[in-house]
């Protein structure tokens, strides 16, 4: 019973020291002129939908839930943010070259054809996240014009 | 003593959940580090490949290292094998970041960049995807090592293909050393589609 106790006195103080190690944060409050919406006329209904479902991980600005300022899920979530602005920033839209943008549009609607994105493990926190299969039709036939227009 | 249970189990459920998440860092940097000891082994086979050949990074013998690692993931989707498609991805993915462009003029260098950006990142996700993703990826990291031979030229001869049923009914091309059709695209499926475009060389 001591044991334990000491274990869980030992964690709980971990748990709190995480808590002051600085994380970095994922804002920005200015839209470059190379943003997607910027070089490209998006559709007001697509705006929003790519905003509220893709902007998170795929621009410069988090629109954060409150669970970011705990550790470890705020570790959690800014490797996610990374990994998914590696792949594709929506912010530098403008800087890709046309064979960029092409491979790009391909594999956003590839992989929203597929229900791989947005993440189910971003989905299940996010419900205003989730696509429906009009969105997803919507963003798709957007994206292959603009892809056809390149 | 209620109470105490009840800390008790909300504080082991914070440990769960600790550990549980400390875990999958853990082997996320577990999945991470192969990748790069591979990639290391990969720039430390083309150190030796330069070293004999003075001159693996640029010209000729650079383009030629791309093209094999290119024909090794054909061979392996024509082949329906996707870890072997995976491996030359990872090499193809060195070959490129370690591509010399010092000699082409500046308007060449611009496109060879492009190009480049383009196809590592082809040649990454080919590195780590299954199978139908793969063939997506080579799809498009096909005419990018079109366009760069276009640039660079190779003395290999090589024939240019198109499967007009892939990407639906979009078509797409490939490159091959053999004359005779053996598809990438569908495997062994539809072993047979396609044409001859092109002869290079």
């Amino acid at each position: 019973m001591r044991i334990i106790k000491i274990i869980v006195l030992i964690l709980l103080v971990a748990f709190v020291a995480i808590q002051f190690i600085p994380a970095s944060r994922n804002i920005s409050d200015t839209v470059p002129k190379t943003d997607f919406m910027e070089v490209n006329k998006v559709p007001a209904t697509i705006q929003n939908k790519l905003q509220v479902s893709c902007y998170d991980c795929h621009s410069n600005n988090t629109d954060y839930p409150w669970y970011n300022k705990i550790q470890p899920a705020a570790w959690f979530l800014e490797d996610h943010i990374k990994e998914g602005k590696d792949e594709l920033n929506f912010n530098e839209w403008g800087d890709y070259s046309a064979r960029r943008k092409n491979s790009k549009l391909r594999s956003i609607i590839s992989q929203i054809e597929d229900d791989k994105m947005p993440l189910d493990s971003y989905t299940i926190i996010h419900r205003d996240a989730r696509l429906s299969e009009t969105n997803q039709k919507e963003i798709i036939k957007y994206m292959n014009l603009l892809k056809n227009s390149l | 003593m209620r109470k105490v249970r009840m800390t008790l189990s909300i504080l082991t459920m914070t440990l769960v959940t600790l550990t549980a998440m400390s875990c999958k860092d853990g082997k996320k940097d577990g999945e991470t580090t192969p990748m790069s000891n591979e990639m290391h082994q990969d720039e430390g086979h083309n150190h030796e490949g330069s070293e004999k050949m003075m001159t693996n990074n640029s010209g000729n013998n650079a383009t030629n290292a791309i093209i094999d690692n290119y024909l090794q993931i054909k061979n392996a989707l024509v082949a329906d094998d996707q870890e072997a498609a995976a491996k030359a991805g990872g090499s193809l993915f060195g070959d490129f970041k370690n591509f010399d462009k010092s000699s082409y003029s500046s308007e060449e260098k611009q496109e060879l960049t492009d190009i480049i950006e383009d196809a590592k990142e082809h040649a990454e996700h080919i590195s780590e995807s299954p199978i139908e993703h793969q063939r997506e990826h080579f799809d498009i990291l096909s005419k990018d090592v079109i366009d760069m031979i276009a640039i660079t030229g190779t003395d290999m001869k090589l024939y240019q293909d198109f499967c007009p049923m892939y990407n639906d009914n979009k078509g797409a091309q490939w490159l091959s050393a053999t004359k005779e059709i053996k598809n990438p695209y569908f495997g062994s499926k539809m072993m047979k589609c396609g044409e001859i475009q092109k002869e290079i060389n």
